[in-house]
């Protein structure tokens, strides 16, 4: 009797060890973040905000997508992953997961998020395919390794999640999608802020990329350019959401908060240029994180 | 420097958001210079919660970080001042300003003794109306009573800037450490007062 069960536990724990395994290969955090973009377009649409349907599969194939995404670019980027410090330690590079197990996977989820997609909504699903294929094939295998310019793209296949929320939400209200001044606004919006995200971590982490031999900003032109194309990118965003969050039509309530909201990044970012330092620059790349996340709550709440 | 705990986290996460609800909810009604000073004062508070939340309590050390955080019972006043007040509205902003660029001045061009008077003297005012004037308008009956848990609010935010400027004297009431233990929770019964108080006026 003991034999079973004894079986049956060890089962339950590689199982469990699997999961958490696979849950790190898919950057929660990260995914998380473009999970609720999508979630926040959707919702300026301003559509029926509680057909939990249409929400919950929109929420799933999104999630399964930027999943599959994100599982491959680690697929592919397990080389670069190896050889710095800050992810050697992850599921590939470590050999806790097998390069076969993790392609096949990131193919699973990859093709049934885009699936789901597209037996949604086709436009919808068109723009989640293309969120995937910028993403893995334009930016993680052909530019990322070649020039620092890579980011724009990077930057572009992080805009696709809100764009297709937004392509999904008006296709909901109206009966028929299309990608509208707002949708593209919107995923304007995410593009110049990624930036602000990606490039103060290209310099908290310039050994390592060094190391991979990743070029980055910083290392193509140095740290103070980098430091203003950040505040110049933030400007950008700050604008360019404002735009959006203004011809959606939300209250004034929520448009003081935005200000607020943005002049806050705004100034940490002049200030970074001004009095550079490590401290403060990590301390933009948290902030532009409850930025963007304060952004998306914005929208939703602001459509409700 | 005491070292910011996940409690601490929390109640200073709460802070942000209340002061982010009152940004967008409640003060529709009043004047157009009073909306602005509350969205700044709340906008601040707001910033400060995030910025302790991500650098901890030793970005208290940062020049620019006090002379921000000044303006909070500053800009606060003004609003009270600007709606309740009107005919000494133009007055009591010009003073603000100059307190303002006193503050500033002093933070970067005065030693530390000088600096930190200037810094209580603009934060005891400032702290003194917010108090004041909630309670006597709540007991003359101008506003409903529960306005006067603004006064409280100013009166909590005055302890707990008076506690900082005497620390920063070198002649604290309060350890450092007791100063630190206490600080999010003071900001959450304060940002709480203000929120309630204004919804009551």
């Amino acid at each position: 009797m003991t034999r079973p069960r004894q079986t049956s536990d060890d089962t339950r724990k590689q199982l469990s060890t699997k999961l958490r395994l696979y849950w790190k290969l898919i950057k929660s955090l990260q995914t998380g973040l473009l999970l609720a973009t999508g979630v926040a377009g959707f919702m300026s649409a301003r559509c029926p905000a509680l057909d939990w349907r249409i929400l919950l599969s929109m929420s799933g194939s999104l999630f399964l997508a930027i999943s599959g995404s994100t599982v491959l670019n680690m697929w592919y980027d397990r080389d670069i992953d190896g050889k710095m410090p800050r992810t050697c330690r992850r599921p590939l590079p470590s050999g806790k997961v097998s390069r076969r197990e993790a392609l096949l996977l990131g193919l699973v989820l990859s093709v049934a998020g885009v699936g789901w997609a597209v037996a949604l909504q086709p436009l919808y699903g068109l723009v989640v395919f293309a969120g995937l294929f910028i993403d893995v094939v334009i930016y993680t295998i052909w530019l990322k390794r070649r020039t620092a310019w890579s980011i724009v793209w990077g930057g572009i296949s992080g805009g696709m999640p809100i764009l297709a929320g937004r392509v999904l939400g008006i296709a909901a209200l109206t009966g028929v999608a299309q990608i509208d001044l707002i949708g593209v606004l919107l995923s304007l919006g995410v593009l110049f802020w990624i930036p602000t995200h990606i490039m103060t971590f290209n310099m908290r982490y310039h050994d390592d990329y060094q190391t991979a031999r990743v070029p980055t900003f910083p290392s193509a032109y140095s740290f103070q350019m980098t430091r203003v194309t950040i505040a110049a990118s933030s400007l950008a965003a700050a604008l360019t959401m404002g735009g959006a969050v203004f011809l959606i039509g939300t209250t004034f309530g929520y448009l003081r908060l935005l200000v607020v909201l943005s002049t806050a990044l705004l100034l940490m970012a002049i200030y970074s240029v001004v009095r550079p330092s490590d401290r403060m620059n990590f301390g933009l790349f948290k902030y532009a994180s409850i930025y963007m996340l304060s952004l998306m709550l914005l929208l939703i709440l602001g459509a409700l | 420097m005491k070292k910011i705990s996940i409690l601490d986290r929390i109640l200073l996460l709460i802070v942000g958001v209340l002061a982010a609800y009152k940004i967008v909810v409640g003060i529709e009604g009043f004047g157009t210079l009073t909306i602005v000073c509350y969205t700044i004062a709340f906008g601040v508070l707001m910033f400060a919660a995030f910025l302790f939340i991500i650098f901890g309590f030793d970005i208290l050390d940062s020049k620019l970080v006090v002379i921000v955080a000044a303006a909070i019972p500053l800009i606060l006043s003004l609003a009270l001042i600007a709606e309740y007040l009107p005919s000494i509205r133009t007055v009591y902003m010009a003073l603000a300003a100059v307190g303002l660029v006193a503050l500033a001045i002093t933070r970067y061009a005065a030693p530390d003794t000088v600096a930190t008077v200037v810094l209580a003297t603009v934060h005891g005012i400032a702290g003194l109306l917010i108090f004041s004037l909630p309670i006597i308008f709540a007991v003359q009956g101008k506003t409903p009573p529960g306005f006067a848990l603004v006064g409280v609010g100013g009166g909590v935010m005055g302890i707990g800037g008076l506690s900082l400027v005497f620390l920063k004297l070198g002649k604290p009431i309060l350890s450092r450490e007791t100063i630190f233990t206490v600080l999010p929770g003071i900001l959450l019964f304060m940002t709480v007062a203000f929120v309630a108080g204004l919804a009551m006026r």
